[in-house]
């Protein structure tokens, strides 16, 4: 067994001088879950940054062959060290580590491989996962941790929702993304201030949901796109080219399923191998538990969503995941799995035809949930039209437009006569 | 009168079609250079006396996207333009393929709708490619397309990407294949690409359109097309606006706009458009004039003595590299100075260049010199040596070791970039410590940049010159040259000059080299004496680019080129006396070639038969030894690899009464095929096994691949299922394993995605299957009675109830005996290799890579290749087990890769093994593990050998890496 550990713990002592860097895949919801962790003496900075030579600093300390996320990812990271922004031995590194078949489950490795290479092999990486994989005196994610986490999620996803559904028609240019930001920063001081309460948290959501019901907007039909795919190029701008951007100026409106899906279905594949494989048995109870009370959440959130009536409630986990099952078996479950179908078909059946599906260049998973699931879906819904696109660091935008470009022409097509003209804006 | 003005600007060319009341009054098709806008105002110059009144505008294509949106005029994708297009002037086609200079598209119309597809990114570039092989071959385009006509026999070409199928084509030019054959087996391998690549399945039937600029002028493309589809001339249409269809679409999409007064209007915006920025642009090679003065005065002292030949007598040594692109002759003499040197390239026909400097050097040498030895390296060499009796072959890793040792004796480190192929080697204690070797995604970056610097009217020593001056070079990233090429034409587009270009190409190629290649990330792992050469180093814009990239200085020999040769010189001062041909019998030498299907065994490997006037035979283009006309070795050596295939093929075929369950040979079922053949057999089902792959299985398959960039080994496993279905088996089983067996030695033991999940694809994507029951269910096999449990209630739920729990617990026992003893006898038989090898004295390789790689035709015959070459050779399941389970620094998480671990360790413990490692294109797990296999390999002084494996079939790369093993040990002394 390969139980020599080979790695450098995160102590106690460092919590109290190190700064933890961690690399920006939501905007909106890792600023409120990196909060949560601030709140509990942490200290920690979200990188933002941009520009081509993250992605020259990953091609040259990561195998080039490695999925594109794994690239950004570490490229960020070491172009943070050498930014010289900060004393290279007073950091520590974050990544999430969900585990599973996929080779995503090595980027951890292959950051502390990275890092060696480039002479920073002293720097601790924490690994942020919930089977707690590694050993971190200092970092542990306890249950209130987690909690307030799970509230930053929701936040985050409705934040999220609501921006893509009014930005595109919002009549004063910078209205939507100003609100957003407002409440991010409310939402992170309410926190730290007060602690996180999900009975105040309804109060809030009406709140913000009649804030964003104030923005004055056009009243017109705009074509609908989702986005779905591997997690990372699905929502992380520097990613896929800032493509929620891209669409927006194209007339677009965009629909993204929310990230506590995501979460969902992490939780959710615990409990499949145990009823599939008979695996985990001991720890079944508690994932189902942590599963059920994920589900109540976000009920509640729909409920309310719905309830109110100005905005379209995402669906629920447990449809979504039911909806599938006639495609692909909801044992599929390395990478984003059966959820990255799942989520085309809960788009498709909530309206949004047009739908985009994002992978890094030969991401393993996506040939056969992401490409692989394109006909049979097609076949029994001949409506939907979906492109595949796939990030690199090499490949050329322009492709990556007209690709998308060729899909807007047909969305524009199949609605030419609500809009009247089949041109770009 | 109204006009409407449609405009179609794609990578290479711009087609404008301007209509007047819906009636067609001007069109031009022109080449554009990449000078996008100076193009654009001179069409649309031309055809302004044609309009008198408002026109409206719309454009189209991949290079319009930006213009478009520069100048406001309102843009139209292209394949929607073709399909707007073709509803009004045909419409009753039901299948439009449209192939442009970098994108391919496939337009199915039908009841529901229309069906628009856009090849992905990496089968870019069809008729860039066209134009490369073209150039390849020394042809134009129209010559290619004469030649094609006459063609005799088909080879198969990879139809990935064009740097794949340059990979097959390069050296079928070097093993004098016909120009006439090759150039029909490209157009074959974009009609393959084009039809798996977009059809995906999607039958290509009824009344087909052929569009664009490649389809127009390629008429042996359009036989091509023709022929393999099957279609009738009916029903074969070539239109003659098929080079204007998309901007016919666009011009009728125009129609409905608003216009301008004038086209004036439309060409004062262009002039006025914004030409693009210098974002993302990189710092230039030189800063100031000294630095370049600097560079020009450090590396002009780097020279090897030359002696004027007329000034010497005595013995001489000849030294020929017969390169991919380029043909290279060294002659030295005693005390190693240069008589003689030639460098050219050799124009697609080796043979007759080097026939005619041979000539030429007995010319000079007359009675004073004697050639005392002669050594020849390269992808020509088999060719070479025996067209004319050359002494000796080198392999070219070694030639360019002994040539850069000689040159510099403290070399730490040496980089050779030639027109194929990037190879390094780390030199420790003056010995090889390691090679590594491009793969094929990497390959052709010199002979690319030569090409490039063609198409822009260059010759590649201008276009060097021209980097040097790049102020803002472009950046071009690094992953293959088809994804530079289509970045070379953005940047165009977006106005970047020559000097900017080539820099930025110089700087890409580096960049491929130390990132891809070499894996370096510091110029101190490297070491201080950096020796670089081959002839793309002559070109100083590479070279300066190297050194910024490293942040060290290098050296380069002013022979850089001739390294090669220069070393199989050196090489061949071994000898007393040469058996090169003399004058008289040079005189008389003549050669010819055929092509030819050789019978030995089921490959059927397209062989060319070489003959020369003496009567004498070469014969290439096979994968093992049979059919070069040699005997078998006179030793059996033993052969894992075999004897796998062996026991696998030999599981009997089954009858039962509950029907015949197929079996696919392919991917997982290389492992577990005794378990579910045992399982079904006692089930009371008749078992029937898939055959061994071949080319064919995958053609049989390939219609309904839906993702081009998967592996080898999965898209030919639609090829089995096919093969079953025609059998006439009643159900297929591969099931879903989301986990491998557990040999609890790794921290898990997952499956890859693809070998867990790949029915699901299968069951999504292939329509025959309808025609069979396809049982896929998710199974645990490491708990036996869950196994049998959730086997009974699928069976029952599948067949309607007639299995019982007692029948499948005692045939899930019956299958896992049959595996047990598979597995058994792989651990026993790998026992007995290694003592063999050791009883005798014989070199062991463990060729290691997964179950599925002992196919016939993913491996294409390497095991074989190794065996010829003296090895026996170990697969990594039948000796893993008799090392301890590796520590690695990555997640240790899957099944076939704790094996691969272990197998290196075993490597690494022992001085007589060495491991090859076999790697699938698309294989991303690999990525992760051939960088921890690497390690442990070196950690211990081995070498690392890695082989890229896909449909290539050409085995010329592999047997340079073999050769190059080989060579490295011998120059060691571990041998």
């Amino acid at each position: 067994m390969n139980t020599k550990k080979n790695y450098i713990s995160f102590t106690k002592e460092m919590k109290k001088e190190y700064t933890i860097l961690a690399p920006n895949m939501l905007p909106i919801h890792f600023k409120l879950i990196l909060q949560v962790l601030r709140n509990y003496g942490y200290k920690i900075d979200l990188l933002e940054t941009q520009g081509e030579h993250i992605v020259e600093t990953g091609l040259k300390y990561v195998h080039n062959d490695t999925c594109y996320p794994a690239i950004l990812v570490i490229g960020q990271f070491i172009d943070a060290i050498e930014s010289g922004k900060y004393d290279p031995h007073k950091i520590a590194l974050i990544l999430f580590q969900t585990g599973g078949g996929c080779r995503a489950s090595n980027y951890i490795f292959l950051l502390r491989k990275a890092l060696e290479k480039a002479g920073y092999g002293y720097v601790p990486v924490i690994s942020f996962s919930l089977n707690n994989l590694e050993d971190h005196p200092g970092f542990k994610l306890t249950l209130p941790i987690l909690h307030r986490m799970v509230y930053g999620v929701m936040f985050g996803d409705l934040l999220l929702s609501l921006v893509n559904q009014c930005k595109p028609y919002e009549l004063n240019h910078g209205d939507t993304e100003r609100l957003a930001e407002k409440y991010t920063v409310e939402l992170a001081k309410e926190m730290q201030e007060n602690g996180v309460s999900f009975r105040k948290a309804k109060q809030r959501y009406k709140e913000i949901l009649d804030a964003f019901a104030q923005i004055p907007m056009a009243d017109e039909e705009k074509v609908r796109v989702g986005i779905v795919g591997e997690i990372y190029v699905k929502y992380s701008p520097l990613g896929n080219n800032n493509l929620e951007q891209f669409l927006v100026d194209e007339g677009a409106e965009v629909t993204i399923p929310g990230f506590l899906d995501f979460c969902l279905y992490c939780v959710y594949n615990n409990l499949i191998d145990y009823k599939f494989y008979r695996k985990r048995k001991l720890a079944y109870p508690v994932i189902k538990w942590v599963y059920q009370y994920l589900l109540g959440k976000q009920r509640e959130l729909i409920d309310l969503i719905k309830k109110d009536g100005r905005f379209r409630a995402p669906a629920p986990f447990e449809e979504t995941a039911e909806r599938i099952q006639e495609n692909i078996s909801v044992g599929c479950k390395m990478g984003e799995g059966w959820l990255l179908p799942a989520e085309m078909l809960e788009l498709a059946d909530s309206g949004v035809k047009n739908i985009i599906c994002t992978q890094p260049f030969g991401c393993l998973p996506n040939h056969i949930c992401g490409k692989g699931m394109m006909k049979p879906l097609k076949d029994k819904n001949p409506e939907i039209n979906i492109v595949a696109i796939d990030y690199d660091a090499s490949a050329t935008r322009v492709n990556q437009e007209n690709r998308i470009k060729l899909m807007l022409a047909n969305a524009r097509q199949s609605t030419k006569e609500k809009l009247g003209s089949v041109y770009g804006d | 009168m109204h006009y409407s003005l449609g405009i179609d600007i794609g990578s290479t060319t711009a087609k404008t079609v301007l209509f007047a009341d819906g009636n067609i009054i001007f069109e031009r098709y022109e080449r554009h250079y990449s000078q996008v806008r100076e193009k654009l105002i001179e069409l649309l110059q031309q055809m302004k006396p044609l309009v008198n009144g408002r026109v409206s505008a719309a454009i189209s294509g991949s290079a319009g996207l930006d213009i478009a949106k520069e100048i406001d005029v309102p843009f139209v994708q292209e394949v929607f333009a073709t399909g707007e297009a073709v509803k009004k002037l045909q419409p009753d086609t039901s299948c439009v393929i449209e192939l442009g200079g970098e994108d391919a598209k496939i337009i199915f119309f039908d009841k529901s709708g229309v069906d628009e597809r856009m090849n992905g990114s990496c089968a870019g570039g069809t008729g860039a490619f066209i134009d490369q092989m073209a150039t390849l071959l020394d042809v134009s385009v129209d010559e290619l397309d004469k030649l094609s006509m006459n063609y005799e026999r088909i080879y198969p070409i990879a139809s990935r990407c064009g740097v794949f199928a340059k990979t097959d084509i390069q050296p079928l030019l070097n093993q004098g294949a016909r120009k006439e054959d090759i150039a029909r087996s490209i157009y074959q391998a974009v009609v393959n690409q084009t039809i798996s690549g977009l059809a995906r399945g999607r039958k290509i039937g009824g009344k087909v359109l052929f569009l664009g600029g490649p389809l127009y002028y390629c008429k042996g493309l359009r036989e091509c097309f023709k022929s393999t589809l099957g279609l009738s001339e009916e029903n074969a249409v070539f239109p003659d606006y098929g080079r204007f269809t998309v901007a016919i679409g666009v011009a009728s999409c125009a129609e409905k706009l608003d216009g301008f007064d004038s086209l004036d209007e439309i060409i004062k915006r262009i002039e006025n458009a914004d030409a693009g920025g210098l974002d993302d642009r990189l710092p230039p090679l030189f800063d100031s004039e000294e630095q370049y003065e600097e560079f020009v005065s450090r590396h002009s002292k780097a020279t090897v003595p030359r002696r004027p030949i007329e000034s010497y007598s005595g013995k001489a040594y000849l030294g020929i590299d017969c390169g991919s692109t380029t043909t290279k002759l060294v002659l030295i003499s005693e005390d190693k100075n240069i008589l003689y040197s030639y460098y050219a390239s050799n124009h697609g026909d080796p043979v007759s260049i080097i026939k005619e400097q041979l000539l030429y050097l007995y010319s000079l040498c007359g009675d004073k010199i004697q050639i005392a030895g002669s050594a020849v390296t390269g992808y020509g060499e088999d060719l070479i040596k025996n067209a004319f009796s050359v002494d000796l072959g080198i392999v070219e890793t070694i030639a360019h070791y002994t040539a850069a040792k000689h040159f510099k004796p403290e070399v730490d480190f040496i980089l050779d970039i030639g027109g194929q192929d990037i190879k390094c080697f780390k030199i420790r204690n003056g010995a090889i410590d390691s090679i590594m070797l491009n793969e094929a995604c990497s390959s052709g970056c010199g002979s690319f940049l030569e090409t490039f610097a063609k198409s822009m009217g260059y010759t590649i020593e201008d276009f060097a010159k021209q980097g040097l001056k790049g102020k803002h070079p472009v950046n071009l990233g690094s992953r293959c040259t088809v994804f530079m090429n289509s970045s070379v034409k953005q940047s165009q587009k977006e106005g970047a000059t020559v000097e900017d270009i080539s820099a930025g190409l110089s700087i890409s190629v580096v960049k491929n080299a130390l990132y891809k290649v070499i894996r370096v990330s510091s110029a101190s792992e490297l070491g201080e004496n950096v020796v670089v050469q081959g002839g793309t180093f002559h070109n100083d814009a590479v070279l300066r680019a190297f050194e910024k990239e490293l942040n060290h200085f290098v050296i380069r020999p002013d022979i850089a080129g001739l390294m090669g040769a220069f070393g199989a010189a050196l090489y061949s001062m071994k000898l007393e006396s040469s058996s090169i041909l003399n004058e008289e019998e040079l005189k008389a030498f003549t050669h010819s070639a055929r092509s030819a299907v050789c019978k030995g065994c089921t490959n059927h490997c397209s062989l060319t038969i070489n003959t020369f006037a003496d009567g004498k035979r070469f014969i290439s283009g096979n994968q093992c030894e049979k059919g070069m006309g040699m005997s078998a070795p006179k030793e059996q050596l033993p052969n894992l690899y075999a004897f796998k295939r062996d026991y696998l093929t030999s599981l009997p075929e089954t009858t039962g009464q509950r029907g015949t369950v197929g079996l696919p040979l392919a991917l997982g079922m290389y492992e577990l095929l005794p378990l579910w053949h045992g399982i079904f057999t006692a089930l009371g089902f008749g078992v029937k096994v898939s055959k061994m792959s071949t080319r064919r299985t995958y053609e049989l398959g390939q219609f309904s691949i839906p993702s081009d960039t998967a592996c080898y080994p999965a898209k030919i496993m639609h090829g089995h299922i096919e093969e079953l279905i025609q059998s006439g088996v009643d159900a297929i089983f591969y099931p879903c394993l989301t986990y491998n067996v557990d040999e609890k030695v790794s921290d898990n033991h997952y499956n890859c995605p693809v070998v867990a999940y790949y029915s699901e694809l299968l069951s999504g994507n292939m329509d025959s299957l309808q025609e069979v029951k396809f049982l896929y269910p998710y199974l645990n096999i490491n708990n036996k009675r869950e196994l049998a449990k959730e086997l009974c209630s699928y069976l029952n739920r599948a067949y309607g109830g007639g299995f019982t729990a007692v029948q499948t617990r005692h045939a899930v026992n019956k299958g896992f005996e049959a595996y047990e003893k598979y597995r058994q006898s792989v651990r026993e038989e790998g026992e007995a290799a290694l003592d063999w090898a050791r009883k005798h004295g014989k070199r062991i390789m463990i060729l290691a890579g997964r179950p599925y790689h002992i196919d016939s035709e993913i491996c294409h015959g390497i095991d074989k290749l190794a065996l010829s070459m003296d090895f026996v050779v170990v697969s990594e399941d039948s000796i893993c087990h008799l090392a301890e389970p590796q520590n690695v620094r990555v997640l240790n998480q899957w099944t076939y890769h704790a094996r691969l671990y272990r197998a290196a360790r075993y490597a690494s413990e022992h001085e007589d093994t060495q491991l090859v490692q076999l790697v699938s294109f698309g294989c991303g797990v690999d990525a992760i593990t051939t960088d921890e296999v690497r390690e442990i390999l070196e950690k211990h002084g081995k070498y690392y050998t890695q082989l890229k494996i896909d449909e290539i079939t050409n085995l010329g790369a592999v047997r340079i890496r073999l050769r190059s093993l080989l060579g490295a040990l011998e120059e060691k002394g571990v041998c």
